[in-house]
């Protein structure tokens, strides 16, 4: 029921940013790209597999009890609670914007610190590449819930600190969230040649703050928007340490109001699956947009200039 | 300066800078990529450091870039001591090996970015940036992206990027080894005519020979982090210093030989020695094939060939067949320099 796995799983590939060998070669290879109607099969079989559930997620939002007429009944009822019956969703609208608060915390963590200490590795200490994607990595392969044992401690301090605020758990997250935002960073960073790149620029006279924002981020727009994303997606998700550590935020909510009201959480649900998937959407346009994507544009514009066919297309 | 036309590609940039190394020490973890080097570039004057991988000459050009810090030593340009400059104020203009062109921006948008930096008004931003794009021969291609770009296209961009600046010295860092054979040979005749045209001072990197001698006023062989040998392509070929630049630079043929006084015997055939410091002994005689006449045998079987001769008849071919036969050469040697004619490296005879 919970929007986690699908989001924090099913994602990673898609987010994956360079995959340049298939994209240049129009010569058909043998073996290597199925047939259309291959292709149409695959995407109907994992499309119902997506659909599905999803449906039924949303029949059931639209069930009452007791009839078997459907309506949107429950989705009205979320914002006009019926204050009579003792339901109050307020907790979940709090949960809500608590969770986005610490998303916008942990991704500013994620692209103040993590960006720019990756940036830094490569182009200075290379050597120590490898340390980094191993502590930025670890993560991932401890249980949230034994990460939390070790927060507790920890944030018995940081309550001392900053009160018992619901965004302090950003610092937590931003850990949970280390792994999905490397990756597409560190696979970005391996499909360019950052190193000659930003060499060039500062030989033709760009100063390090000019070259990391002239040329080292407009090439790195796609594993930058791909971690942002999956860092929000992964905030939206995580449960464990917000429950452990007594802070409501979305997903805690979210399992108090199923236990009493099942249909509202459901919708809850729906909602943040719709999301996770607009997301990565918005991740797989982002990486369509090559500067070939840039110059279709540029010719819209300007359609008098003679053009020639461009060599890889097979993207769009 | 020479410039052979009034050009209507860059402005000229005069008399282009001096170019001093001065005992450059730079050392990677105990070994010494660069060991006390030094090397003097004349004004417009084009130097290609030449060797085999490993040998320090790209760690010598980005010394001089400022993309490496060096240990010991000074890096003059014009006079003036750039070893605190950073790589952006030191006024370079650099091709790469890789393709270095910004995928994210047009040809004219690369070629312009220098102009940007150096806060350059939008509209002669555009006009230079058009007109280096001329010089080289892709102002068609302005608004195209380097992925549609062939590799020669995109080094010639390159090439106009680092230019359009006029900048103080021209470095090539192996600028051609990515491309195939063909415009390898066409790009880099045009480098050297623009290199003419705008009389800038360049340093040119490469591991390939043929390319160094083909396009440089001077080639400086280096080897282990110091230069070998530096010299006009002729000096290095006719009178190589060391067994290693014989060896490096053209092809020879080495045959054991005994040196007396100036003289070395080689099966028989008696070759002028082109050091006349070596003591006498058995030495290795570096021969040039094209010094290699093979002349009639005294007995009636007739078979010549010449040597292709490259090189003036000046190196005459003297000294009779002492053993003629057909496949003994008898040739007089200008270029056999015994190995062991620099102070270093005696390769003689055992």
């Amino acid at each position: 029921m919970s929007a986690v796995p699908l989001t924090g799983v099913a994602v990673e590939p898609t987010g994956e940013p360079a995959n340049p060998a298939p994209r240049n070669r129009r010569a058909p290879r043998v073996g290597a790209e199925p047939s259309r109607i291959t292709r149409l099969v695959i995407l109907i079989v994992v499309g119902l597999v997506f659909v599905v559930p999803l449906a039924a997620m949303f029949e059931f939002t639209l069930r009452s009890a007791g009839t078997t007429a459907l309506g949107f009944g429950h989705y009205a009822s979320i914002f006009h609670p019926d204050a009579a019956a003792g339901v109050d969703y307020s907790p979940l609208f709090q949960g809500l914007r608590n969770s986005l608060v610490i998303c916008l915390i942990t991704v500013a963590l994620m692209l103040l610190i993590l960006l720019p200490t990756m940036l830094f590795v490569e182009l200075r200490y290379p050597r120590f590449r490898r340390v980094l994607e191993f502590v930025c990595i670890l993560p991932i392969t401890i249980p949230s819930i034994v990460l939390v044992v070790g927060f507790v401690p920890v944030y018995q301090r940081v309550a001392a600190i900053f009160g018992s605020q619901p965004w302090t758990l950003a610092f937590a997250v931003g850990i949970i969230v280390l792994p999905y935002a490397y990756r597409p960073i560190a696979t970005n960073i391996s499909a360019f040649d950052l190193v000659t790149l930003s060499e060039a620029a500062r030989s033709l006279g760009g100063s390090w703050p000019v070259v990391v924002w002239r040329v080292i981020l407009p090439n790195m727009r796609r594993g930058v928007v791909s971690a942002v994303f999956l860092t929000v997606a992964v905030v939206l998700g995580e449960y464990t340490i917000a429950s452990f550590l007594s802070q409501n935020t979305f997903q805690t909510a979210l399992l108090l109001i199923s236990q009493t009201d099942s249909y509202v959480a459901t919708i809850f649900a729906l909602a943040a699956l719709v999301f996770a998937g607009i997301l990565l959407v918005i991740i797989g346009r982002f990486g369509a947009i090559r500067p070939g994507g840039r110059e279709r544009r540029v010719r819209r514009a300007r359609p008098a200039r003679p053009t020639r066919p461009v060599r890889s297309r097979s993207a769009s | 300066m020479t410039s052979t036309s009034p050009a209507p590609t860059l402005e000229r940039l005069g008399e282009g800078a001096t170019v001093e190394l001065r005992g450059v020490v730079k050392s990677y973890a105990g070994s010494r990529a660069l060991d006390r080097l030094s090397l003097t570039l004349a004004p417009g004057e084009f130097v290609a450091l030449l060797g085999p991988s490993g040998c320090g000459k790209t760690t010598a050009l980005r010394s001089l870039a400022g993309l490496e810090s060096i240990d010991a030593g000074s890096i003059l340009i014009d006079g003036e001591d750039v070893v605190a400059t950073p790589v952006n104020k030191r006024d370079i203009g650099m091709v790469f090996q890789q393709y270095s062109l910004f995928p994210h921006l047009t040809v004219l948008q690369n070629v312009e970015f220098g102009l940007q930096m150096r806060r350059v008004d939008s509209a002669s931003r555009r006009r230079r940036a058009v007109e280096a794009l001329e010089m080289v021969g892709l102002d068609h291609l302005a608004g195209r992206f380097a992925h549609q770009l062939s590799g020669g296209q995109q080094q010639r961009v390159a090439l106009a990027r680092a230019l359009v600046t006029r900048p103080r010295v021209l470095l090539l860092d192996e600028p051609l080894s990515a491309l195939d054979a063909k415009v390898r040979v066409s790009l880099r005749e045009e480098i050297r005519r623009i290199q003419t045209e705008l009389g800038i001072t360049t340093l040119f990197v490469t591991h390939d020979q043929e390319e160094a001698l083909a396009v440089a006023d001077r080639v400086a062989v280096m080897r282990a982090g110091e230069i070998e040998q530096i010299g006009s392509p002729e000096e290095l070929y006719l009178t190589p210093a060391s067994a290693f630049v014989a060896d490096f630079v053209g092809v020879s043929n080495r045959m054991r030989g005994e040196l007396q006084a100036g003289t070395i015997t080689v099966r028989g055939a008696r070759l002028a020695s082109i050091d006349p410091t070596l003591p006498d002994g058995p030495v290795l005689a570096y021969v040039r094939p094209e010094d290699i006449a093979f002349v009639p045998p005294p007995t009636p079987r007739r078979r010549t060939s010449t040597g292709r001769s490259r090189r003036p008849a000046s190196s005459a071919r003297s000294g009779g067949p002492r053993s003629g036969s057909t496949t003994t050469p008898s040739c007089r040697c200008s270029t056999a320099s015994s190995s062991s004619s620099c102070s270093a490296t005696p390769s003689r005879c055992d």
